[in-house]
């Protein structure tokens, strides 16, 4: 077990050797000082012309929550692929994991240490930015978000999902292919959650059905449809104010949450499985 | 026996990389796996060190099955073109690979320091691997398969990229090896490497061992006498073959032979036929400028082993 922890450091040392993480810290400390002074300045004019009717405020208010997390959650996708595209893959075509496979370390533990050290810097970019977003808001709008911790975790969840599925993706294909792959599926899932969640309003059993039938498929998108479920205020959802571009007028059930989970680990050991097995 | 293979086979599609091998390295031992790019070499060391599933076949690596994590701390590896992250520095590189062998930090410092010494990198352990030149690299990669004290040390042609200086302290770092017990599997194309540092050789063609021995042993299958004569007729030189076989006819050699001397070959079975061949020449009638029986070189034996047909 020692040797899963030596690898995750190492993709930590890789991380901070190769500037990777100052880019991602630098970038997203850039991102929320310019939400912080977006949110400034809408709020300062909205407060100034809805001064009469304040809960009438609310309903901009989430739609900036709604919008910023939104950007996180597409931020965190784009960046699982990104930091893990290339990791398998990129090793196995140049030979350097020749070096490590060839340790006193079963293969498995390989592949489970990549994990690991991408899923944890994952999560903290994840928790990290949406955490400093939702006290941004606190601080200028004395704004709280619904179920924060819930929704927070759908989204490391979601970057998980994807994480994990383009290292499966790595034990095969070549870094491109598997790149365009994972996006791909990305892309559909997002298709699909828009023609689920319009079928919904128009009632549309067939259409509700291929959005749950790619959801299955590639259940990442799901994931923030039901956090942006979650993270609005339940009387804007009564009011129907709630179907913004970012958010859900509907959201996908907690099975779908437990079936994210067990796709993420059956995705895992499958890239566990067909690592083991191929030639490096 | 460290390396033990049975009818070790490695099939791609239709290209038969590796046909039913079998060899055995005992402890000790300097082996040279010898053998033209493409015959095979590197597959049979991705077999060896469980990075590839044989076809068919088996093979024992330290009496267990290759990648079995239980002996792979006792391996060494050195891989072909070692390519490395370019962004680590050279004592980080040799940190990680000890952490992965499970040394302990005090003992990754030791190993580190003295290993970057012994292979000339002492005053580098700070630069990024992508400064480094070919050389430099194989170098570092060498520290690397020496970090855990291994008693099997798997070379894959280790002094290419090096010019003749770094080549020779390759070689040096081999016969310390073995001085220590250390045994070396060492895959090479560089016959005069081979030759000066294996104590057995495999020569290997279209993944099948064609030639294993010592040096003198293979060598000695080879003898030749090379004869420079004149007069010679069609009738002596048949008479010649009750020795052996005429593999080579030189163009007469300008200087020191008459216009009419011809130069040949003759492979024979022992080189201590000599006298018997120039009695033999003399009574013929031919008149004898030189006679100089000699031994096949590693590089002519492999020459020649590459031009049959099998």
């Amino acid at each position: 077990m020692r040797s899963i922890w030596e690898i995750a450091r190492l993709t930590f040392l890789e991380a901070r050797m190769r500037k990777m993480l100052w880019a991602i810290v630098l970038l997203g400390i850039a991102f929320l000082i310019l939400y912080a002074i977006g949110f400034h300045l809408i709020y300062t004019d909205l407060r100034g012309a809805m001064a009469s009717n304040a809960a009438r405020l609310l309903e901009p208010i989430n739609f900036f929550v709604l919008a910023g997390l939104y950007a996180i959650n597409f931020l965190v996708v784009m960046l699982a692929v990104l930091i893990s595209v290339d990791t398998i893959a990129g090793e196995i075509a140049s030979g350097a994991i020749q070096t490590i496979a060839t340790k006193p370390l079963p293969r498995w533990h390989i592949i489970a240490g990549k994990w690991l050290g991408l899923a944890l810097m994952l999560a903290v970019f994840t928790v990290t930015m949406c955490v400093a977003l939702m006290f941004i808001v606190k601080l200028e709008a004395d704004y709280t978000v619904r179920n924060p911790v819930q929704a927070i975790a759908l989204i490391v969840l979601e970057g998980l999902i994807v994480l994990t599925l383009s290292i499966l993706g790595g034990t095969r294909l070549s870094t491109l292919t598997n790149g365009v792959v994972v996006f791909m599926l990305y892309g559909l899932a997002f298709i699909a959650g828009w023609i689920e969640q319009i079928g919904g309003m128009m009632r549309s059993e067939a259409a509700v059905n291929i959005g749950i039938l790619v959801s299955l498929l590639m259940p990442s998108e799901a994931m923030w449809k039901r956090a942006a479920y979650l993270l609005q205020p339940p009387f804007l959802r009564e009011l129907g104010l709630d179907a913004t571009p970012f958010g859900a007028a509907s959201a996908p059930s907690e099975a779908m949450v437990v079936y994210a989970f067990l796709y993420t680990a059956l995705v895992f050991l499958l890239a566990v499985r067909e690592f083991s097995r191929r030639d490096l | 026996m460290l390396i033990e293979t049975c009818g070790l086979c490695k099939v791609y599609g239709v290209t038969v990389a590796v046909d039913h091998l079998t060899l055995a390295v005992g402890e000790g031992e300097v082996f040279g796996f010898l053998g033209p790019n493409g015959a095979g070499k590197t597959t049979t060391i991705k077999m060896l060190l469980g990075l590839a599933t044989p076809t068919a076949g088996q093979a024992r690596i330290l009496g267990r099955l290759p990648g079995d994590p239980a002996v792979m701390g006792q391996i060494g590896f050195l891989p072909e073109q070692f390519r490395f992250p370019p962004w680590i520095t050279a004592a980080d590189f040799l940190d990680v690979h000890g952490r992965l062998y499970g040394l302990s930090a005090a003992e990754r410092r030791r190993r580190s320091a003295q290993l970057l010494a012994r292979v000339g990198l002492a005053d580098r352990g700070r630069s990024k691997l992508g400064e480094f030149s070919k050389g430099m690299l194989q170098r570092i990669g060498l520290a690397q398969a020496l970090l855990s004290r291994p008693r099997l040390v798997i070379l894959d042609e280790p002094t290419s990229g090096l010019d003749p200086l770094g080549r020779r302290e390759v070689r040096d770092l081999i016969h310390e090896l073995r001085a220590d017990g250390v045994t070396v599997f060492l895959n090479s194309h560089f016959l005069s490497e081979v030759e000066v540092t294996c104590d057995r050789i495999a020569i290997i063609k279209r993944g099948r061992v064609v030639r294993l021995g010592t040096l003198a042993e293979l060598t000695r299958q080879r003898a030749e006498v090379e004869i420079v004569a004149a007069g010679m007729t069609p009738e002596i030189e048949a008479g010649l073959t009750q020795w052996g076989r005429i593999v080579q006819r030189l163009a007469p050699a300008e200087a020191a032979t008459p216009p009419d001397a011809g130069h040949l070959i003759l492979a024979v079975a022992d080189e201590a036929v000599a006298p018997q061949v120039a009695c033999y020449l003399v009574q013929a009638g031919a008149r004898l400028h030189m006679l100089a029986p000699r031994r096949l070189s590693l590089e002519e034996l492999f020459l020649r082993v590459m031009e049959e047909e099998t």
